[in-house]
């Protein structure tokens, strides 16, 4: 979101002198440079827009205290298998993060990936079916069974929970029914699923190229955004700003890059994921369909006034999460190379709503991204990935994961009450 | 009014099971001109307002759109005539910023893109010629007055490049400095060359604003009444029936006779 003056373009910001200023000098214009970042900084502390910021303070304290506990989980190896093993959550935490901005929540998505799971192995390993095929019915069967449950929310009424909670249940039934006598079907290593998780490109160009075309590509498109916005006179980021945060980017993206070469390179599985963050963060932020779903979030009457179909909106929406949900179970399926009738099961659930919320993703509706999943997802793998290093039990580990989203959805209230009492909620 | 009206509405009835919410009721809205309609609760001002808008289509009786019969059947056959309406809950969407609220509904797109930087310059131009003071297009308007959030309302039933706007009680909620704000823009609209509908509780600000008075009673016209020629009693009296005008007297008699 831009409040940023536009230096040396008074055009934008005085209007004719004989006319009133539209815009209130007192508020909201931020001063240039460092001082204007801080003072932004500290108003949007104040009101509690918090955004990233406690789940970025947060994988700080974990990987420090993790760190220096152990040295091994610091390490190229630790930090590359981590970046591995929060795929298939993240993938599932996306389609969590889509529900969660409609102000709903989907119950069942843990069961939808182990099902999506089961239908992949049986087609394919027990059924010979072509595997690419097989991963199409999976992911469509994925994106039908949200959009049923969308149907049931969105044109029957009844409640988002209740029909995924029911969901939860029928759809892991469904999946012991296809996994049959054979409970547990393995997924051979070359297998699309097993590559998909496992691909790993061994030269180091394929980090260093993939971070710098990511830069490339943020800065290319800050730079035309701000030319736009100048011959619009309309407030723009200044260079300066523009090269700060590029370098801000480029640093986080060599460094990961750097860590992930220093053990085997970069993982196909980590860049299939952030490929689907950069796309699904257009669609919502710069696409009508995203500020449908935001208006559906914000206000249900208001987006319907403003001729919104809302039925549409939540029905594909479910339908996004449930095709999520399938995706991260087939990277699930590919990370322990089977399907079984715990695929989907255990603290999956908890884990994938935990990430979405602990992202920065508010349970209330209307305020989040998608960067939520990978932020949300590095905090729970990084939490169980130095708790199994710390050799901590599975008993304690619940705990623990609970107590964090327990966290997370207080720092969300909270920061919910006090953009109430600054009027931004 | 030398020109023809914009919007008439003649002999407009709407019936609800037993309740006859609107009889016979005419309006008539010139360009550049501020018609207020008051009326006591439950007289039919929100059902009148309704009809014009295509929520509650009129059982009986011809809406005529510069001078020529058109039926209104729902919202979009009002917006494309040209008739916006700005409904008394606002229906904001308080985590869209103004630019996203201004244009929810109608973004304007690049290449299949949100072109933001065209509506935000589209936001600005809008709140610069209606000089709506707002700290800033890209805040959430959670963060805005009650009555920055009336202003935002009203500007963005002028996106479309209506010929008449209704406001449903625009400031029955707000504070006198909101209220003077708010009041400021419907005098603009006039300025502007719209048509406006304003439906008040208030008589000071009707008063204040209007050109024109429309009081409705049970459902019924009771009396049209020049600004310049009027005083506030003269009109609450219509408004709570202690005078009848010469419209209900006749549709008493009618209905004498009907008996
Ligand atoms: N949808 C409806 N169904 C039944 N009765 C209605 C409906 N809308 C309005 N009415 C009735 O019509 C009458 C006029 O209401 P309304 O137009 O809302 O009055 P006002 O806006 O002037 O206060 C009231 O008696 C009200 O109860
Ligand atoms: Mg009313």
């Amino acid at each position: 979101m831009r409040r940023d003056r536009a230096p040396g373009d008074s055009a934008a910001q005085e209007p004719a002198p004989d006319a009133v200023p539209a815009v209130d000098s007192r508020l909201l214009v931020r001063e240039e440079g460092i001082r204007g970042y801080l003072g932004e900084f500290r108003r949007k502390l104040r009101s509690g827009e918090l955004g990233s910021l406690p789940v970025v303070v947060a994988v700080i304290i974990i990987w420090t205290v993790f760190g220096s506990l152990d040295s091994t989980f610091l390490s190229a190896q630790n930090l590359s298998d981590l970046s591995q093993q929060i795929v298939g959550t993240g993938m599932i935490a996306v389609g969590i993060v889509f529900v969660l901005l409609l102000g709903e929540i989907d119950l069942s998505v843990g069961s939808v990936s182990g099902l999506c799971a089961a239908i992949f192995a049986v087609l394919n390993v027990l059924n010979g079916m072509n595997q690419w095929l097989a991963l199409l019915v999976a992911l469509v069967g994925g994106a039908a069974v949200g959009l049923i449950q969308g149907f049931f929310f969105a044109k029957v009424g009844v409640p988002a929970f209740v029909v995924t909670l029911a969901g939860n249940l029928a759809w892991n039934g469904l999946m012991l029914q296809v996994l049959g006598t054979s409970g547990t079907v393995n997924i051979p290593s070359e297998s699309i699923v097993s590559k998909l998780y496992s691909t790993i490109f061994h030269s180091p160009a394929a980090a260093y190229v993939t971070a710098a075309v990511g830069v490339g590509l943020f800065l290319a498109a800050s730079l035309l955004d701000a030319r736009r916005r100048r011959t619009a006179r309309v407030p723009y980021r200044p260079v300066a700003e523009i090269v700060l945060r590029t370098v801000v980017i480029a640093a986080i993206a060599f460094v990961t890059a750097y860590i992930l070469n220093q053990y085997q390179g970069l993982p196909l599985a980590l860049l299939i994921f952030l490929i689907v963050l950069v796309i699904l963060d257009f669609v919502l932020r710069r696409t009508t369909y995203g500020r449908r779903i935001f208006a559906v979030g914000g206000n249900i009457e208001g987006a319907r006034r403003a001729g919104i179909s809302v039925p549409f909106v939540r029905m594909s929406v479910f339908s996004i999460c449930g095709f999520m949900a399938a995706v991260g179970g087939i990277f699930l399926a590919g990370q322990i190379q089977s399907a079984s009738q715990t695929s989907g099961g255990g603290n999956l659930l908890m884990n994938v709503i935990a990430a979405a919320v602990i992202g920065g993703t508010s349970l209330f509706g209307g305020r989040g991204s998608v960067w939520s999943a990978l932020l949300g997802a590095l905090v729970i793998g990084s939490i169980q990935s130095g708790m199994n290093i710390m050799g901590v039990s599975n008993a304690v580990q619940f705990m623990i994961t609970g107590s964090v989203l327990l966290a997370a959805v207080v720092v969300d209230s909270l920061s919910r009450r006090s953009q109430k009492a600054a009027g931004r909620a | 009014m030398p020109e023809p009206a914009v919007l008439t509405l003649r002999g407009i009835s709407k019936r609800f099971g037993a309740v006859q919410a609107l009889k016979d009721f005419d309006l008539e809205v010139h360009a550049g001109e501020v018609v207020a309609l008051v009326g006591d609760n439950g007289a039919g001002k929100s059902t009148a307002v309704k009809s014009i808008a295509g929520v509650n289509p009129p059982d009986e009786g011809v809406i005529e759109w510069e001078g020529r019969a058109v039926s209104i059947n729902r919202p979009h056959d009002a917006q494309n005539l040209g008739i916006a309406t700005v409904y008394q809950d606002l229906a904001l969407c308080d985590n869209l910023d103004v630019v996203g609220n201004l244009f929810l509904g109608r973004e304007l797109r690049r290449l299949g893109v949100l072109d933001e930087v065209r509506m935000e310059q589209r936001s600005r131009e809008l709140l610069n010629t209606l000089s709506i003071r707002i700290p800033s297009v890209r805040i959430p308007v959670a963060s805005l007055s009650g009555g920055q959030r009336q202003t935002v309302a009203i500007a963005r039933s002028l996106i479309g490049d209506p010929k008449v706007v209704i406001l449903d009680e625009p400031t029955a909620a707000l504070g006198v400095e909101q209220t003077a704000e708010v009041l400021d823009l419907v005098e603009r609209l006039r300025e502007h060359g719209l048509g406006t509908i304003l439906i008040s509780h208030n008589m000071v600000d009707v008063m204040a604003v209007a050109d024109r008075i429309a009081v409705m009673r049970l459902g019924r016209n009771n009396g049209f009444f020049d600004k310049r020629s009027t005083t506030t009693e003269e009109i609450i009296s219509a408004i709570t029936g202690a005078t009848d005008s010469a419209v209900t007297r006749r549709q008493a008699r009618k209905r004498e006779e009907e008996r």
